[in-house]
């Protein structure tokens, strides 16, 4: 029973009153790239959130029975860049076998989850708060679905933004940046959330 | 080797944060206190320089294909050094940085350099892009600082002299507006500095 209230309680942090966006600073570069219409913002944070999950599974199984038993705890980020470059190597070599046309709307966005600050952090932050697997797993899947939440909807306030009128040196990311910090405001709300 | 034009881009006109827009994650998460941002600012500016001559220095041999698994390689490298120097040396830095000191692995400063200069350019050009590209980014990371935390808690150099040291109250703190010392802060800020950047970008091409 414990260990479900745990699991909650990481779904309900990770989702709203810790989210990797607003309240981490965790995968920002995406969040600002990709973030210009609403169908390729989800497309990224399905693909992040199916990395984010699979890394952490992986992550915690080489970190456990790879480097923990050989004493090479300090290998730690080299090992883990290293799985995250290759396992997205593989998911992209899979979908451009299974399903093309999954593979072509992703395009580009694929080989950058590599580089996500959010796909590292979450492996990094695993070990450090010393998660066991399913902790693990699930810290990964939703940590990537409040990537997506809030991806999605900073891509449609943001197709709006075209319309509205302001100063001219505030043109692209800084108008971008404005109205994320305004939606960390509301999502600051979300931390006296506390249900259990 | 145009030592004042990679200076004046390195600090201005190309400036990693403010122009190009990379790296902003740390830039936003840790410019919390001038202790924090000249630690993470350093740090940075040292990986920067030595990858920035590795990857230079091995260019020629490193095969086109594989070539951004090998720079990830050589950068996660000397993140790992920093990385355990910061925990032996200055375990405060360690432990208020936290996570961010691994994540320089996918800071896109260093890896956006190593693909779009030290690939193509010689050992000693690299050894100047990095240390220029790295001093533009501290000090971005500095004037992030210095706002933040002078508007926020009306203090100036917190951590700066000791690290329990609360920096110089020059305002009451109640004074301050508490929210650009959270997250927000951090968004605002920097949407503010680019906005100043390009506006004074568009002014001197006039």
């Amino acid at each position: 029973m414990d260990q479900i209230f745990e699991l909650l309680a990481i779904t309900l942090g990770a989702i709203l009153a810790n989210n990797f966006i607003f309240s981490q600073f965790l995968g920002i570069c995406p969040f600002l790239g990709v973030s210009k219409k609403i169908d390729t913002a989800v497309g990224m944070g399905l693909a992040v959130t199916f990395v984010m999950g699979l890394a952490s599974a992986v992550c915690f199984a080489v970190n456990n029975f790879v480097l923990i038993p050989l004493g090479l705890g300090y290998m730690q980020t080299v090992a883990f860049i290293l799985v995250i470059a290759s396992l997205v190597q593989f998911i992209e070599m899979f979908l451009q076998k299974s399903m093309p046309s999954l593979y072509t709307a992703l395009g580009v966005y694929l080989p950058l989850i590599t580089t996500n600050c959010a796909v590292l952090g979450v492996v990094l932050l695993n070990v450090q708060n010393d998660y066991n697997f399913i902790s693990s797993v699930v810290y990964g899947i939703t940590g990537g679905l409040g990537f997506l939440v809030a991806i999605v909807l900073f891509a449609s306030i943001r197709e709006r933004l075209v319309f509205a009128d302001y100063p001219k040196s505030w043109e692209g990311f800084p108008i971008a940046l404005v109205t994320a910090g305004l939606m960390a405001l509301a999502f600051m709300g979300f931390s006296g959330l506390k249900v259990w | 080797m145009n030592l004042k034009k990679q200076f004046m881009e390195g600090l201005l006109t190309q400036n990693p944060v403010l122009v190009q827009v990379l790296g902003m994650c740390s830039t936003m998460a840790i410019t919390t206190s001038f202790f924090n941002g000249l630690g993470m600012g350093v740090a940075v500016l040292v990986i920067l320089t030595l990858s920035n001559m590795i990857i230079a220095a091995i260019r020629k041999i490193i095969p086109d294909k594989i070539r951004i698994a090998m720079f990830i390689v050589v950068i996660a490298g000397f993140v790992t050094m920093v990385d355990l120097l910061i925990q032996a040396f200055v375990p405060a830095l360690a432990e208020s940085l936290g996570v961010f000191i691994p994540l320089i692995v996918v800071n896109c400063i260093i890896l956006g350099r190593a693909e779009g200069f030290s690939y193509k350019n010689g050992v000693g050009a690299s050894f100047f892009d990095g240390i220029f590209q790295g001093i533009g980014y501290t000090v971005v990371l500095l004037a992030m600082c210095i706002i933040r935390e002078f508007l926020g808690n009306g203090t100036f150099g917190g951590g700066l002299l000791g690290v329990e040291q609360k920096g110089i109250q020059i305002f009451p703190a109640e004074f301050g507006a508490g929210m650009l010392t959270l997250p927000v802060g951090g968004f605002l800020v920097l949407g503010a500095l680019i906005a100043l950047m390009q506006w004074a970008l568009s002014k001197s091409k006039k």
